[in-house]
């Protein structure tokens, strides 16, 4: 009797551990709108296993950047799976604390092919180790009001030829129009410095670590020169982005072009400037520069407690082509995953763009996209060149001379 | 060994755990420990691995222990010429001149103002002046911004109305700093108030109807007896505004972003060595940084106290 009593408590105890175990919560961190794209794909999901729960922790985007950096500093509070931006993945990268991809029992190289494949390279470490799959890619593209060129007599392909024609047409705008050509001088600077990068160049090192910023590199003087140009002629409306008066410029048609990732016709649509639908077009960045925009990645902490799940999940959200065109169809994440891109979604005219079949052209464009090495002091670089920048702008300083000085500022912090 | 063993266990029973005892010797310790542990926790251990880390190099990313000791490197590259540690503490030092002794030359006469003439709306006025210091930093910055903004705030527009051309408030990097500092002005200034008033109220009474008897005026009231017996509160108050300036973080950051805006003209040291450690990685750098503005806190602490003290003896 007390034999088969204990036998009975034994059993009922290894059955219920059996069911707990079954049952899985995987925590999910994420930023926008990152999360919102994963609340769409949840139901799918949940459909497929429902003993695993999600818990998805969102946080703006620097907060969560900021808090991923500390749990993988002490490797406490590491969630399964971590969302990525582009403008981290390379420090991440760089850094110990993600599962490295490509080994067992991810082994993951054998998906690398299934994606955009400047993607792959922003993913992978300078020693080899492939840290994060890739969900969402951001070609660069340049949108421009078709009212305002047509108003202004100007073809938009000449723009695209060269930047020397994209100011002459600028000049032609503003006095046609009196409105702008671009927000911000910055932003020819911003395009300029990425695109038409030699083969193993980064933004401003190259695969060894050298620093290519300085008076003898050809595409930081021209960037300067070109951006210096733009002021001069009192073509940019010295607006920041992400500003009132950014968005207020995108409503009333003040500036005429804009470049940025494809994601910005999303934003154009759903909040910035609504009313201006049909007004905007796109095309290929001037002199066939191809660039990447934004991006965000799945990785998985070396310290997380269920990997294994992590990996079906991150599986899930990249590989599923459902679950890619779920997440485009939600807030316009263009899919990294190529079987996606050729979903049908992507030959359906854009009825804000005119009906203009944009898409296409940003898939083209994200192929034709060359991976860019990245550099764990690229953000150092980039603010100290900024500043740089503003000097020769605002205040006037020789270009050669700034960017001598950039040279020399980031020497001595590239350690 | 085995005889001391017996010794112990041979004396006298004392119970080892008794409540009295505990009451007497152990209670207070008990008691007092929350704050102890508290202390090392939030307050001494990251001091000492900050220390610890302004003389290696690390990545956090790379997790616990992956440190490398560098020796003074992080100290020297700081101090190195042309470092943006030293443009840094120069906006902050500008921006802080800029706001801190506006904030003291309006807030000493205006609690004096509200002192003499204002006792009846006294608590009413000091709410009013109290509450820029209590908002949310990010709300005000974000008003802030959207008075100063360059096409659509109320600032250009009221300039419109008087003929006069858009002012870049945020944009142009001369202009910046008097920005910032004007949304700190604002922002302190009621804080400073409520400090010089706490220490008027703190002069007697008596000081001031003998002055009245010997026919002093309200000018004379205020130079010869009020600044000098509120010399310790002025002390006070220039410290907090010294040390709290020095660390100005939020409102530059919040209005012209992380990189301080246009030519990095409002990126403060606070700014600088967040960047340097959340944004670069790079812990060691800034965590000497951080030493090195506490020193620099400190050495005006000192200035401000010598000054204070040089004459203070005399008057006070």
């Amino acid at each position: 009797m007390k034999k088969s009593l204990s036998l009975a408590l034994v059993s009922a105890l290894l059955l219920g551990s059996a069911q707990a175990q079954d049952k899985v919560t995987l925590t999910v961190a994420a930023f926008p709108s990152l999360d919102s794209a994963i609340k769409a794909i949840l139901p799918a999901w949940n459909k497929l296993h429902p003993n695993v729960t999600i818990k998805l922790q969102a946080q703006e985007y620097a907060d969560h950047h900021n808090a991923m950096t500390t749990a993988l500093a002490t490797g406490q509070g590491l969630p399964d799976v971590m969302a990525v931006e582009i403008g981290y993945i390379g420090k991440f990268a760089e850094g110990q604390g993600l599962e490295d991809l490509n080994k067992a029992p991810y082994s993951a190289t054998q998906y690398k092919k299934l994606f955009t494949p400047f993607t792959i390279a922003q993913a992978t470490s300078s020693d080899g180790r492939y840290v994060a799959m890739p969900t969402d890619i951001g070609p660069g593209t340049f949108f421009y009001r078709k009212d305002v060129l047509d108003k202004a007599g100007v073809n938009p392909l000449t723009m695209q030829t060269s930047w020397e024609n994209y100011i002459a047409a600028g000049k032609k705008i503003k006095a046609k129009t009196g409105a702008s050509l671009i927000s911000a001088a910055s932003s020819v600077y911003n395009v300029v410095v990425r695109t038409n990068l030699k083969a193993g160049e980064g933004l401003y090192f190259d695969k060894s670590n050298n620093l290519l910023v300085g008076p003898d590199n050809a595409r930081f003087v021209r960037a300067f020169t070109l951006t210096k140009e733009v002021r001069d002629a009192g073509l940019d409306a010295k607006i920041g982005e992400w500003s009132n008066e950014w968005y207020d410029a995108f409503k009333k048609g003040t500036v005429a072009t804009q470049f940025s990732g494809a994601w910005l016709q999303g934003a154009l649509q759903n909040w910035m400037a609504p009313d201006t639908k049909g007004l905007w077009r796109v095309q290929n960045l001037p002199e066939k520069g191809f660039a990447s925009w934004g991006g965000s990645f799945y990785a998985i902490p070396s310290k997380a407690v269920n990997k294994q799940w992590a990996w079906e999940f991150i599986k899930f959200m990249t590989l599923e082509q459902s679950s890619q065109i779920t997440a485009f169809r939600d807030n316009g994440a263009f899919p990294a995953l190529l079987t996606a891109q050729k979903d049908k979604a992507f030959s359906e005219p854009v009825d804000f763009l005119g009906g203009q079949q944009a898409r296409v052209l940003w898939r083209d464009a994200a192929a034709k996209t060359q991976p860019i090495d990245v550099n764990k002091y690229d953000s150092v670089a980039d603010q100290i060149l900024q500043t740089e920048l503003t000097n020769v702008l605002e205040q006037g300083k020789d270009i050669k001379q700034a960017l001598t000085d950039a040279r020399a500022q980031i020497a001595r912090r590239a350690r | 060994m085995s005889d001391r063993a017996n010794l112990t266990s041979s004396s006298p029973p004392r119970s080892a755990w008794s409540y009295a005892r505990f009451q007497q010797r152990l209670a207070p310790y008990v008691f007092t420990s929350p704050f102890f542990i508290l202390f090392l926790i939030f307050g001494l251990f990251p001091l000492g691995f900050s220390l610890f880390l302004a003389f290696h190099l690390w990545n956090p990313l790379d997790g616990l222990g992956n440190w490398k000791f560098v020796g003074w490197e992080n100290f020297a590259l700081a101090l190195g010429p042309s470092d943006q540690f030293w443009v840094a503490l120069k906006h902050t030092i500008w921006i802080g001149l800029l706001s801190g002794i506006p904030q003291h030359l309006v807030a000493l006469p205006l609690a004096f103002v509200i002192h003499q003439f204002l006792r009846r709306w006294q608590s009413a006025v000091s709410t009013v002046l109290f509450l820029p210091y209590i908002t949310n930093a990010v709300a005000i910055t974000i008003v802030f911004g959207m008075l100063y903004s360059e096409h659509l705030g109320l600032l250009n527009y009221l300039l419109h109305l008087v003929g006069l051309g858009p002012v870049r408030w945020l944009a142009l990097p001369q202009l910046v700093p008097y920005s910032v500092a004007a949304v700190v002005f604002w922002r302190y200034v009621g804080w400073n108030v409520i400090l010089y008033l706490s220490g008027l109220q703190a002069i007697s009474e008596d000081v001031y109807e003998a002055a009245t008897v010997d026919g002093a005026s309200p000018w004379q009231k205020f130079w010869y007896i009020t600044l000098p017996l509120l010399r310790p509160m002025m002390f006070y108050a220039f410290t907090l505004t010294i040390v709290g300036n020095m660390q100005l973080f939020e409102e530059p950051f919040i209005m012209t972003g992380q990189g301080g805006g246009s030519g990095g003209a409002a990126l403060t040291s606070a700014m600088h060595i967040f960047n340097t450690a959340f944004r670069d990685l790079d812990m060691g750098y800034a965590s000497a940084m951080s030493w090195l503005l506490f020193l620099a806190i400190f050495v005006l602490s000192m200035v401000n106290n010598y000054l204070f003290s040089r004459d203070g003896g005399r008057d006070v």
